[in-house]
């Protein structure tokens, strides 16, 4: 096997990254207190998923693609979107992402190689796959990722598209991020692999790819599995599902309400719903984020100056985000019906 | 009487039905995953199951079990997840009667949220009744307050067809009067929420309180609107409109639904085949734009009908 581990200034990139994801989103959280209104409907949030998204991004290169689901901040923040102009797309401005026709679980950057988002459960897996297609017939060895949730996997869409996929080999890398509930259920009570078992992985062997396991909280972990992958793929050999197991830190999305009730961030499932304190705190205590600085810093790649210095500044570019985001002006009413049609 | 939201409402009319028939059953996503849920608790995990996220399986499960003599009530949460199942609400469900020669029967209810303008973007907005009511052998409730809610649910349950039963979630938390113990609505039965003789207005779920405001508005001005609510849109209670357009001579539809895509753009044309003559007036719609519901709030406003808009039609109308 031909891929290194990454090095040092690679693992500073990565904390980088994931201090950047939980930091975004901690603001996106916050604005509901601090600014209540400005966010409207409904947003997700990748907090415990941080390593796993940018350990797979990190083999991410120029031409590549990236599809995902409502859950979307982290990707393109990764892939190096303008964080001012994410956060001005979830406050609706004439500055976002997407015009602010899109918000928060629809985010697209197709300059940075982030091509779609749905907000439909499974929907954007064949989207990967389509767009696994025309990069296998532009053979430059580009490679498509699939990001999705352990949820999806029991949509049609997922079954119908890891069989085209493998029986095509697209070169596309599935990344199911398996963080134990969808919603408010628990996975063992809708998926009959789990409800045996048995990891999702498993899935891959009806589609005739590999189906690997992988800790989602250690992103060198993750940088070796979806290294494989991606590798995999490029060489025109197929596609790969990764199962990565992660911790969603936050509940679902915020609290699902009319307007004139004010919406917030309600306690995590595990809590509210199931009365299991101990298996969320224990998730806090393994929080991937405090834990790869910690990693960095025993291991001299980083001084603890340092990573407060890293922090600091990523505090410091997500507070100008905010600010970006909160003085963009609304957009122009005649943009409402401009994107129909091309 | 008793008060209460209008989500408290369409469970107390599924309540009302599991209570009285031990066929119903009651299952989607995210529902009934602890013990103590107030639906599994009564009527046990024979009858009230948690799924996956797997809409086709879902509901396809549901043509097969009302096909063997249960009624199925399906809880989608969002419309457009049907739309991930949509051979199996439009394809499936309502053919099997017919081409079985009536043979078979399937009772079954899809229980969905819609029409959620607060900022929920593209794919979870959507006004999606006029897409349903054109498919023969499906049945549309689109209720619009706290008592139809209870009632319709019930009729729905009852009814031997598939429903599509379209609760607005704007309207969730809104109040209302509903009736205690058993309470049906017959479905194909409008109602008129307030009388005129001026113009009859026309609007189904969250659009009946901004009708009806446009209307006191107009009321101000002399202008009486006759404001009416189909309730059920397959079947639509023609006759009730009708009536009300010999009185009025104008008519004014309102639909959240984009106009190509409206229930108003049927209704409109029914009006126009058996009353061209009693008409005074072109008939007016106000819908939603033609487009895909945007996030940004002046946006979104922008796109869906509003009193004023309303308003302004009815004095087009009357012009």
């Amino acid at each position: 096997m031909s891929l290194q581990p990454p090095d040092a200034a690679q693992r500073i990139w990565m904390l980088t990254q994931m201090l950047r994801i939980r930091t975004f989103e901690e603001r996106v959280k916050r604005t509901f207190t601090d600014h209540p209104g400005v966010i409207r409907g409904h947003t997700h949030l990748a907090d415990g998923a941080e390593a796993s998204i940018v350990g797979a991004l990190s083999h991410f290169r120029a031409g590549d693609a990236v599809l995902a689901t409502y859950r979307c901040h982290g990707y393109p923040l990764t892939l190096g979107s303008d964080p001012g102009a994410m956060m001005a797309e979830i406050y609706g401005r004439a500055d976002g992402l997407c015009k602010g026709l899109g918000g928060s679980m629809h985010l697209t950057d197709v300059r940075h190689g982030f091509l779609g988002t749905s907000g439909i459960v499974g929907a954007g897996i064949p989207h990967a796959a389509g767009a696994a297609w025309a990069a296998q017939i532009r053979r430059r060895g580009e490679v498509v990722f699939s990001f999705f949730g352990d949820g999806a996997s029991k949509q049609g869409a997922f079954h119908e598209t890891l069989n085209i996929a493998s029986l095509w080999k697209l070169p596309v890398v599935f990344v199911m991020e398996n963080n134990g509930y969808n919603v408010v259920t628990t996975t063992s009570q809708e998926d009959a692999s789990a409800a045996a078992g048995e990891p999702l992985a498993v899935k891959a062997r009806a589609h005739a790819m590999p189906g690997v396991t992988v800790d989602g909280t250690d992103p060198l972990a993750v940088h070796a599995v979806v290294g494989e992958a991606v590798e995999r793929a490029r060489a025109g050999r197929g596609p790969t599902l990764v199962e990565s197991k992660v911790y969603r830190l936050s509940a679902h999305g915020n609290i699902i309400a009319p307007p004139g009730v004010p919406l917030h961030y309600p306690e995590h499932e595990a809590i509210a719903v199931f009365g299991k304190r101990a298996e969320y705190e224990a998730a806090l205590r393994g929080d991937p984020v405090p834990r790869w600085r910690g990693v960095l810093v025993q291991n001299g790649m980083l001084t603890p100056a340092g990573a407060d210095e890293l922090t600091a500044r990523v505090l410091e570019e997500m507070e100008r985000a905010v600010s970006f985001a909160l003085a963009s002006p609304f957009p122009d009413t005649a943009c409402a019906l401009q994107y129909n049609y091309a | 009487m008793a008060q209460m939201p209008y989500i408290a409402a369409i469970d107390a009319g599924i309540h009302q039905e599991m209570r009285r028939d031990p066929a119903v059953l009651y299952f989607g996503q995210n529902l009934a995953t602890t013990e103590n849920h107030e639906f599994l608790a009564a009527y046990g995990a024979d009858r009230v199951r948690v799924t996956p996220i797997s809409e086709t399986a879902e509901i396809g499960i549901a043509v097969g079990a009302a096909m063997a003599g249960l009624r199925p009530v399906v809880e989608l949460y969002m419309a457009e997840f049907m739309l991930v199942a949509m051979d199996q609400v439009i394809n499936e469900a309502p053919r099997m009667r017919y081409m079985s020669g009536g043979q078979v029967k399937v009772p079954l209810v899809l229980k969905a949220g819609y029409g959620f303008a607060c900022g929920w973007a593209g794919q979870h907005t959507g006004s999606l009744a006029a897409l349903f009511m054109g498919v023969p052998g499906l049945k549309v409730a689109v209720p619009a307050t706290a008592a139809d809610a209870k009632g319709l649910m019930a009729t729905a349950i009852r009814d031997d067809n598939p429903v599509v039963f379209l609760h607005h979630y704007l309207l969730t938390l809104e109040q209302g009067e509903v009736p205690e113990g058993e309470y049906l609505v017959p479905f194909g039965k409008a109602e008129v929420r307030r009388r005129g003789s001026d113009v009859t207005l026309v609007a189904t779920g969250w659009m009946v309180s901004r009708a009806l405001a446009a209307a006191e508005q107009l009321a101000a001005e002399g202008i009486e609107a006759e404001v009416i609510d189909p309730r059920t849109v397959a079947p639509l209670d023609l006759e009730t409109l009708l009536t009300s357009v010999d009185k009025t001579g104008r008519v004014v539809l309102v639909d959240q639904a984009p106009r190509h895509a409206s229930v108003s753009a049927l209704i409109a044309a029914d009006i126009a085949e058996h009353r061209f003559k009693a008409l005074r007036a072109p008939i007016v719609q106000v819908t939603a734009a033609d487009t895909t519901v945007p996030y940004s709030e002046p946006l979104e406003a922008h796109v869906i009908p509003d009193t004023a808009r309303i308003a302004a039609a009815v004095r087009q109308a009357l012009r």
